[in-house]
Order: C-alpha cells, then structure tokens, then sequence
C-alpha cells in the first residue's frame, strides 16, 4: 500500500497528554477529540492538518497514559501514518488496534516539515527528496493481527465460530 | 537456562514450562480493570464485537475514580452507561461514590491481586501490582475488550532489567526518591518494553506503600511492568487484605538480565522531577529558589498511608503558605478513615489544606486542583508533562510527601530539615 503526504514534525517524547489533553477524555467521539489533538503545544493543529498528512517524530511517541483517545484523536484529523524513531509501548498497540499504521524510523532530523514523503507500507520503504530509508518491520505477528481486520474482528470471528 | 520473576508468571499463565524474551504468548489473566474514562471505549468495542458475557464476572474491575464524584455530564453518562453495564453483566467489583478509591491503591487493598497473578488494565499505572509479585500491565481499551472477553490476553515476553538496590536510607527519602533518581538515571525511555525487577537489602528495607510507589512509576522510564519477589512484608500485606491463594516467584541465578543497575541506596537524596518530564530529576536542595502555588499530596502513586504519616510528621504544628494551596487527597475509604482516626485530619486543618474525597482528579487535569496559566505546583503525583494539571503554561514539580509538605509551609520547593 502506498501513502504519499506532507510532514508535521514533532519531536521526542511526545506523550499522550500533549496528543489529546486528559481533560477531554470523556469525550468518546473521534471529531471532538480530533479538534484538540496536539493543542498543548500546536493549538491549531486540527486546523492546519490535511486529511493524509503524516507525523514525523523522534523518540518514545505515544508515551504516558493507556489511553486510547490518542490514537483516535491522530486518525480522526485524516492522518494515516505516525513514523517515529520509536514509540512507548502501550501506544504502539493501541494504533494498531485502531487502525492508525505506526512506522519506526529515525528519519525525524533529515526532513522538513510540510516535504511530500512517500511511504510503502507493505516494505516500510519511505521515500522524499532523493533519500531512501527503510523502517523498521513490523513485528510478524502484528502483520498477522492487521490481516486479520485488527483485534476486534479477530475477536468477532473467535465469537462467530 | 533460567527465568527472571516476569517470565516465570509469564510462562506459568502461557501453560508453558519455558518462555524467553521476544516470545509472543496468548496468556491467560487472573483480572481486567478498567476506570470511568478508559472504560466507556471498551464497551463501545464489546458491543461491536457482539459479546454476550464476560469472561469471568468476578475477574472484572470497574473503578470510576478519575473524573468523580462526576465532574461534568458527560462524566456522569460515562459513569451511568458503565453503571449499567457493570448491573447487566453482574460485575462483582464495580466501584462508585462510598466504596471507591483510586484504582491501584483500591485494588491491592481488596485483596483482588496477590503474589504470581497476571493482571491487565485499561490504565498505564496498573504496573502498581509489580509491588506484590504480580505480573500487572496497562493496556489500550481495545485490548482490554478482548481481555474481558476471551480472559486471555496475547504478550510479547518483555528482557528484564535488574535494579538491585543496596545500602541503608536516609531520613525522609522513600520509594518516590529511588524511582525518580532511576528514571533520571536511565531517562523516560530507558526501559522502554522492559520489565523493570527491583531487589536488594535496601529494598527489603522499605514499606508495601514505597513497593507501590516504585512499580507505579515504572512505566514512566517506558517499562512493561514493575517487579518485586514477594517477601515477609508482602506476605503479611496479602494475608491482611486477601483470601486469594498467591504464588511467590523468584528469579533464577543464572536468569538473563538487559542491563543489571547497582544503586547506592545512602546516596540517594530527596528528589524532585522538574518540569516536563518525570526524567528530569534534581535534588530537592537544588530548587529552593523556586515559588509554588499549589501542592498536591495523594494520587495512585502517593496517597496511601505512609505518605500521609510523612506529611503529617512535617505539617503538625505549621501552616500552609498564604501563597500555597495545599491539597491532600487520600487515595481510597479506608486510607481515608485510618487518616482520620490517627489524628492526621486535624493536622492537616489545623495547617489549613483542604481534604478531598478519594479521586485522581487534578493529577490528570481532571477537577479538584487546576492550575491557572503561569502556575507551578508540586505534586506526589507521577506526571509532570506540559499542561498536566491544567494550563499549558502552568508547571508540575513531582516529589515525595516530604518535599511535598515542606514546600506547602515555605510556599516555595523546600527540604523538609527547614521546617
């Protein structure tokens, strides 16, 4: 699959706090939470974004809370795709299982913000200017689970059998 | 080849003799937890998926402690749809108003997880349980769903990293020093999918309440979970709250380690994580110069008894700072009511805090203690990330209740030796 988009940058430890403020967490609709995703430190985030635009980040993206309100809020702005050197567990698969696609890459220094990148996610090869970089792979078993539809209709099938 | 403590509840949950790191298990969970704000997504999903049970109604635990007694209307249906939920599929743990503490104070308290379960929980500070042996980890609402369901869970099995801790304590350091000094020590990320084991002389030295304090904070340096053997201590602390028959793990000698720590337990000093990470950690004696509006004594990490009694020790007799507003927040009913029967309320009135009900509240930047733009606090709190209690222009200063006290009376950071 291939995903072509401009860059927003952010850089290490992007914690949850910052990608959806606690505050809004009893919200549960995706639009809402869209809206003030970023907004402790890029208050019009939501409205500057593009639907198929892509977060470039550094290191531990995702870090902090459990809450799957972060991951809603990023795809909710139309973003299919956070690459970052690397990402805070719980995070990690709470994307997945929400159908945001997550690559590892330390690309974070070598691009600007608002450069096309295009990005194969079935190979992890992400491409921009005349430069090449390979992700890290997704876990075999991840790959397995997307495959799948995700957690939720893996489970759904489990319950239908 | 042997197995460090993580593996072993692993493998005994995966129906293995053996698991080694990397491994991806399907594991069986002795609980699921979930809160009011992590909860509501979780039944969104096991309505999609068109479950008719749970896998276990006495396996289930829903707490509603973060934005209570509600804080807003939505709050309240979120609370009400997991209220009827909880009615309909006859969840033996539901907690609301009365019964309700802060989730990883309430849970060990109830004697609902003991040495050697596996626990998972819709919330990132369920590695709490570490402090009892037990295997507890924060997961996504989506995964908790399927934990719910399927009372299974897939794990891949985290390395270990030891922090064998040595030496005798000084006054007033506890738990929160050693985990803020280790974080600092190994940054934010430094144990990034890892299981952090802690054990040492100078850990069988501390209290069950700094055991929490240290697990509860591991998935601040990125860990899996938090680990301790059980021990004297620990057993006393299960046969006082449970009736769960527990199972004590230990590591093997010739168990493999990531990374083997070696902390100095007599210099580690009285610790404060300066804003916006919990990395970012200085000595207490460093930050003097530094006003404060607010303190905030209480949360999963600090609320229980001990960090009361510290508090206390340092409040009695004093003042809160004009300037301060000191908030204590005892972490469940019955921290609560032995607080109240020890005498350390009418210190804590006499001093001028203010009391709040058992909730996580302002640690998140729910309710019960926002801080306005340009504002500064210090929390015993686990978070100090940008806008954490409230404004984004506002600041959290993380420490121990001593610290914490200490600066609630001087109205600045303070070393609870200028009291």
């Amino acid at each position: 699959m291939l995903i072509k988009g401009r860059v927003w940058k952010f850089g290490d430890n992007i914690d949850t706090d910052i990608i959806i403020p606690a505050k809004y967490l009893a919200m549960t609709d995706p639009r809402s939470l869209g809206e003030h995703c970023m907004e402790p430190i890029s208050p019009s985030f939501h409205e500057k974004v593009s639907a198929g635009d892509i977060i470039v980040s550094g290191s531990n993206f995702g870090c902090g809370s459990s809450r799957e309100h972060a991951p809603i809020a990023i795809s909710a702005l139309g973003i299919p795709l956070v690459i970052a050197k690397s990402f805070a567990r719980i995070f990690y698969r709470n994307a997945f299982n929400k159908g945001l696609a997550l690559l590892e890459a330390d690309i974070a220094d070598n691009i600007d913000e608002g450069e096309e990148v295009e990005i194969d996610l079935s190979s992890g090869v992400i491409r921009w200017r005349d430069m090449e970089v390979t992700a890290k792979p997704i876990p075999p078993f991840m790959v397995e689970l997307i495959n799948e539809g995700g957690l939720i209709n893996y489970l759904k099938k489990q319950l239908e059998e | 080849m042997g197995m460090t403590i993580t593996e072993k509840i692993l493998a005994s949950h995966a129906g293995k003799e053996f698991v080694e790191p990397g491994e991806i298990i399907d594991a069986q969970i002795d609980l699921a937890l979930a809160n009011d704000i992590t909860a509501p997504l979780s039944l969104e999903e096991f309505e999609k998926v068109g479950a008719q049970n749970v896998f276990d109604p006495d396996k289930v635990v829903l707490v509603m402690d973060h934005f209570t007694p509600n804080k807003d209307i939505l709050s309240a249906e979120n609370c009400k749809k997991i209220r009827e939920f909880a009615a309909g599929h006859k969840i033996t743990h539901f907690y609301e108003g009365g019964n309700c503490g802060i989730e990883h104070a309430l849970l060990p308290e109830q004697g609902l997880v003991v040495a050697g379960d596996l626990v998972i929980g819709a919330d990132s500070h369920t590695c709490t349980y570490g402090a009892l042996g037990a295997f507890a980890t924060g997961v996504g609402s989506t995964d908790l769903t399927y934990g719910m369901v399927k009372g299974r869970i897939w794990f891949k099995v985290p390395e270990s990293i030891k922090f064998h801790c040595y030496g005798k304590w000084s006054k007033w350091v506890t738990g929160k020093d050693l985990i803020l000094h280790i974080i600092g020590m190994i940054g934010v990320d430094g144990a990034l999918y890892a299981a952090m084991e802690f054990d040492g002389e100078a850990i069988s030295a501390l209290s069950m309440d700094s055991r929490f304090t240290i697990a509860n904070m591991a998935i601040e340096a990125g860990g899996k979970n938090g680990i301790f053997r059980a021990d004297g201590k620990t057993e006393a602390y299960m046969k006082a709250h449970s009736k769960k028959p527990y199972r004590v793990f230990e590591s093997d000698p010739d168990a493999k380690y990531r990374q083997v720590f070696e902390v100095d337990a007599s210099k580690i000093e009285l610790n404060v994580a300066c804003p916006s990470l919990p990395s970012n950690v200085k000595s207490a004696r460093e930050l003097g110069g530094i006003n404060i509006d607010q303190v905030i004594i209480g949360s999963c990490t600090n609320g229980r008894i001990d960090d009361l009694e510290a508090a206390a020790k340092i409040l009695e007799g004093n003042k809160v700072s004009r300037n301060t507003r000191c908030i204590i927040i005892p972490a469940t009913p019955k921290i609560y009511r032995q607080a109240m029967r020890e005498g350390f309320f009418d210190v804590f009135l006499d001093a001028e805090c203010v009391i709040s009900p058992p909730t996580c509240g302002p640690c998140l930047g729910g309710h019960m203690g926002i801080l306005a733009k340009g504002e500064r606090a210090v929390a015993t709190t686990n978070r100090n990330f940008i806008g954490r209690m409230g404004h984004p222009e506002s600041e959290v200063y993380l420490a121990g209740p001593a610290v914490a006290a200490a600066s609630a009376i001087k109205g600045r950071i303070a070393h609870p030796e200028e009291i």
